[in-house]
């Protein structure tokens, strides 16, 4: 027999399980206002026009990061260069032209797998294979081509989630109208994929921005007194950057630690900013 | 005279599943044929053979001839996409492509290097009258076409099969999820079409296939079990199963 007050007891349970749950979702944002929160509180002050586009001075005491934030937007690119037109061709290849064989799993399983490959390991396999290897040196060349690596397996299974949302049936009508698969994939499924697609490049390509690892021995410069003038020269760039400044330099002054941090945050933070605005546009958008 | 001759068509799943035995009929030009029976018959595989769309699935012949104007469309060497501009289908869910009206009518005809904007636009106009919804979208053929009703995306579909000029027009139960006013007005557009085009119709009822059908072929597991002239079927069946199944003993 059911009674009243089991009933009274499980709202009871119901209400305190969803007020721990909203509990438990507060504590794990608030380490990450935390962070941004400290950062720009301790970094602000150092922000200047002079250190935006200046030069370091005084072993790195004063001026500014101008070469560091180049070379992280000269990074970025070289990575994107690589990685952007590789990752889609493979993303399209696996979803749309791949037959489901014990072989694709196996690449899949590959690509998944090497997401979780510590950044560091990238570093010194692009150390071996193009620093060394293929003679391009300490460089952006070489340091773009394994930050790519690192990049590819982010957007090759974002973009190829994209493309498989697209409804099969969209595929099936166009197949029926008379075109081929290329004709299906460029003029409907890419299409409509596109925005997630850019969604994994720009999250990819972030996640490039701010790693130390896979450049510290691939093309990352300790102190350059000019821009890097082609892509066989080294450069600094932001995360190493703070790395080098925060252990390597003694004395050195507090603010400039954190200002270079808060200018790679924003960096990074925009590039994040653009991909949820695209998703969101995006999603407003669709017709399906 | 027949559009289509089918000859000793088997099909089977990749698994081993038998899908279709031994099929053989003729359909004729200018006329309704009606594939009925119940899930699972053959039905809808038998149509997708008709425009080659099970490449894309896991159908394979066994043996037999799909012989259409002469040519067989089962060899490997036949071009498809010439195959699927002249034979056009209209799919069970109508699926609008994420663009506007037009460019769901001109999208066939692009794809086959029609640049034309005069051209273009007449085949938007002829065939959105064909299927009986010019009145109704004549004013907004830029909106996105899935702003459109169901019944209204279903005839958008016809149309768009129809801008391609096809000379068959396979509808696999087109009409399942429409209203009956809806359904009344696809079936009114295939009566006028069927006097140019040759038009083979998976019904979504035994009602909508005594309503429409000149030829009827029931199918049952697989098999052809009787195929005549629709007036005869569903009046005087030879068959005892399709009998069965058209007074509702079993379906």
């Amino acid at each position: 027999m059911m009674k009243p007050t089991f009933s009274l007891n499980r709202h009871l349970v119901q209400r305190l399980g969803f007020a721990g749950l909203t509990v438990m979702a507060f504590l794990t944002v608030l380490p990450i206002v935390a962070v941004v929160v400290y950062i720009v509180v301790q970094g602000a002050p150092a922000i200047s026009w002079e250190f935006l586009s200046g030069f370091p001075r005084g072993g790195m005491r004063e001026g500014g990061i101008l070469p560091a934030i180049i070379g992280t937007l000269y990074l970025t690119i070289g990575t994107a260069i690589f990685s952007v037109p590789l990752g889609i061709a493979a993303a399209i290849y696996l979803s749309e032209y791949a037959a489901d064989t014990p072989l694709t799993r196996t690449i899949r399983i590959a690509i998944i797998n090497l997401a979780g490959i510590p950044s560091v390991v990238y570093g010194l396999f692009g150390l071996g294979l193009f620093v060394l290897f293929l003679r391009f040196g300490t460089s952006i060349l070489a340091a773009s081509l394994t930050l790519s690596i690192m990049t590819l397996p982010v957007i090759i299974s974002t973009a190829e989630e994209a493309l498989r949302s697209v409804p099969q049936a969209f595929r099936t009508v166009s197949i029926s109208l008379g075109a081929t698969r290329w004709q299906t994939i460029r003029r409907i499924v890419l299409k409509e994929a596109l925005p997630g697609i850019i969604t994994g490049v720009i999250l990819g390509l972030e996640r490039a921005a701010g790693e130390t690892a896979p450049i510290l021995f691939t093309g990352a410069a300790f102190f350059l007194p000019r821009l890097p003038g082609s892509p066989f020269d080294a450069t600094m760039a932001l995360p190493y950057h703070l790395f080098v400044i925060s252990t390597q330099v003694p004395e050195m002054p507090i603010q400039i630690q954190y200002g270079t941090a808060l200018v790679l945050l924003v960096f990074v933070l925009t590039m994040n900013v653009i991909a949820t605005f695209i998703r969101s546009r995006a999603r407003a958008k669709r017709q399906w | 005279m027949n559009k289509i001759v089918i000859e000793n068509l088997s099909l089977q799943y990749s698994d081993g599943t038998e899908s279709l035995r031994n099929v053989s009929m003729e359909i004729p030009a200018n006329a309704i044929t009606v594939l009925f029976g119940p899930a699972g018959g053959g039905k809808s595989t038998l149509l997708r053979c008709l425009n080659r769309l099970n490449d894309l699935a896991d159908v394979e012949v066994v043996d037999g001839k799909v012989i259409i104007d002469g040519e067989n469309i089962l060899d490997p060497k036949t071009d498809v996409i010439a195959l699927r501009r002249k034979v056009g289908m209209v799919f069970a869910r109508p699926v609008v492509l994420p663009m506007s009206i037009r460019a769901n009518l001109t999208y066939g005809l692009e794809l086959a290097g029609e640049k034309r904007r005069s051209k273009l636009d007449e085949a938007v106009e002829r065939s959105l009258k064909l299927a009986a919804i010019w009145d109704e979208v004549k004013d907004r053929l830029d909106d996105p076409a899935i702003a459109l009703s169901g019944g209204q995306q279903q005839r958008l579909c016809l149309a768009r099969a129809l801008a391609l000029q096809p000379e068959i027009i396979l509808l696999d139960e087109p009409t399942s999820g429409l209203d009956p006013l809806s359904t009344g007005k696809v079936e009114a557009a295939l009566q006028e079409l069927k006097k140019d085009y040759t038009i083979i119709l998976v019904p979504h009822s035994v009602q909508q296939a005594g309503r429409t059908a000149d030829y009827a072929a029931f199918f049952l597991q697989g098999e052809l079990v009787e195929y005549g002239e629709g007036s005869v079927i569903f009046t005087a069946p030879k068959d005892k199963r399709t009998e069965d199944y058209i007074t509702g003993r079993f379906g």
